[in-house]
């Protein structure tokens, strides 16, 4: 899996903070990243996109990114990242900032401005001012942004986060289908443990810079390794009975059933097999 | 009337080529002064404001002697023939570079400082390089910055009174500006035309500070 997928170990300092991460992800498919404010989430996803340096070791498949002698600038790793709050180049159209990175991408384009304006809805969109669009419509522009500079690698920074549910709801079906029709890992960070188990197929949980558990969401947080310290601060971060629920299923590897009228079946779908 | 054409014409010349040096000049020195994390960039900055502080008499007096034909800076230029600056119009817009150096590195690095690190790490993480996003990004974001700073410049210089005397001189065609003017048009009792030229720079400060107060709201308007 870690052939063709993400290798990742950093350690370092920022003022009082201490990261001290390792992990793997599969090549194919979102893997969430999971935990409390301030556990070093978005740390951990600049220094996989090169925006933060610290010392350590990065490949994706099999390309170093990162290791004792070499370090690629952000420019050249191609991992496309989307901020909490979009950060969308006020100078220009949407059209301009969709264009942005497909302009830089060269002759190798695969993915096209029309595939995406399709893909995320955003017909409408194409001539209007930045400045114009709803919270919602902001993030579907970044994530196309993101998408037409051909990534090999998608960072996703909690991009629901700074939303209403409205809005949330409206953008979930969208991150839904980039899950089916992606080739490339995303990492999905996020402090909400119901929107990962809507969206990812693995798990990752940090707390205070470390990784505590990671693993396959559907066989369960860790594989059964799932230590008491883990459950309890998981519980304690998503307090509300429907996500208890959810996480208490996801930590036992089983997908729910419909008949507890207290518990969505949409929170834990099943994987499609060919992501899985 | 047609020597009063030609020291406006003059004063115009000097103002838009100042404008424009000083547009290439501080850009950069902004860029580095907004991103730069060293306590020494402080002091760069604190020199380059000196001329907002000190007098524009005692400015030009280092000036006329910088310039001189017995400085250090004529020694070098003197093998392409060059043996003095003071009292010519190529001193006189050096010494006007350095005098409105302030007005147009502040709003510039206001600008780069306010947009904050985040549109460029966008433009990284979207394959621009440094330099591209420098261009395609920060620039563009800076646009109400460099407007300001050139229109403050353009004014600035054309009001400028005690560098333009120390080391212009009133040359007639060559360093004699309009507040020049104005002052010996007024020492030699020619008030009517002193009037002339002095209404006429009311009318233009006027104009310069209403367009830019309308441009700011415009640029207001636009920002999210």
């Amino acid at each position: 899996m870690a052939e063709d997928g993400i290798e990742a170990r950093f350690s370092g300092r920022l003022g009082e903070f201490r990261l001290d991460v390792a992990f793997t992800a599969p090549a194919r498919g979102i893997t969430g990243l999971f935990g409390p404010s301030g556990c070093g989430k978005t740390t951990l996803l600049r220094c996989l996109a090169g925006l933060t340096r610290m010392d350590g070791r990065l490949s994706l498949g099999g390309e170093v990114w990162q290791d004792a002698r070499e370090f690629v600038p952000p420019h050249r790793r191609h991992a496309a990242y989307v901020f909490q709050d979009a950060d969308l180049f006020s100078h220009l159209s949407v059209r301009g900032n969709l264009e942005f990175g497909l302009r830089r991408a060269g002759t190798q384009a695969a993915t096209g401005l029309d595939e995406v304006v399709a893909l995320l809805s955003l017909e409408g969109l194409l001539a209007r001012s930045t400045a114009k669009l709803s919270g919602g419509e902001r993030q579907r522009v970044a994530i196309g942004r993101a998408l037409l500079s051909q990534p090999r690698l998608l960072l996703l920074d909690e991009p629901l986060a700074g939303l209403d549910a409205a809005a949330k709801a409206e953008i979930l079906p969208y991150l839904e289908r980039l899950h089916d029709t992606l080739a490339i890992p995303v990492i999905h960070v996020s402090h909400d443990l119901a929107e990962i188990a809507r969206l990812a197929d693995q798990l990752i949980v940090m707390k205070a810079g470390r990784v505590v558990a990671s693993g396959p969401c559907k066989a369960g947080v860790v594989g059964g390794g799932a230590t008491e310290d883990v459950r309890a601060m998981l519980e304690a971060q998503e307090p509300d009975v429907v996500t208890g629920l959810a996480l208490a299923a996801l930590m036992a590897g089983l997908a729910p059933v419909g008949s507890s009228p207290a518990f969505p079946t949409s929170l834990v779908p099943p994987r499609s097999p060919r992501l899985a | 009337m047609s020597d009063l054409a030609e020291v406006v014409l003059l004063t115009l010349k000097l103002a838009g080529l100042t404008t424009l040096i000083l547009l290439v000049l501080a850009t950069p020195l902004a860029w580095w002064l907004a991103r730069s994390k060293g306590w020494w960039s402080e002091v760069v900055a604190a020199v380059t404001a000196l001329p907002i502080v000190l007098p524009p008499t005692v400015l030009g007096f280092y000036l006329l002697i910088a310039l001189g034909p017995k400085s250090p800076l004529m020694y070098l230029l003197a093998p392409l023939g060059v043996r003095t600056l003071a009292f010519t119009f190529a001193g006189l817009v050096i010494g006007s570079v350095i005098y409105s150096l302030p007005f147009a590195v502040q709003p510039i690095r206001n600008a780069f400082a306010a947009m904050g690190e985040r549109p460029l790490e966008a433009a990284a993480t979207l394959r621009a390089s440094p330099l591209d996003a420098f261009f395609s990004v920060a620039l563009p974001l800076a646009r109400p910055g460099l407007l300001t700073a050139a229109i403050l410049v353009f004014a600035h210089t054309i009001g400028e009174f005690g560098v333009v005397l120390m080391i212009g001189g009133g040359i007639p065609g060559q360093t004699k500006v309009v507040s020049i003017e104005i002052y010996q048009l007024v020492e030699a009792l020619d008030w009517g035309r002193a009037h002339l030229l002095a209404a006429g720079l009311v009318a233009f400060a006027f104009a310069v500070m209403l367009f830019t107060f309308l441009m700011e709201r415009r640029f207001g308007r636009m920002r999210p």
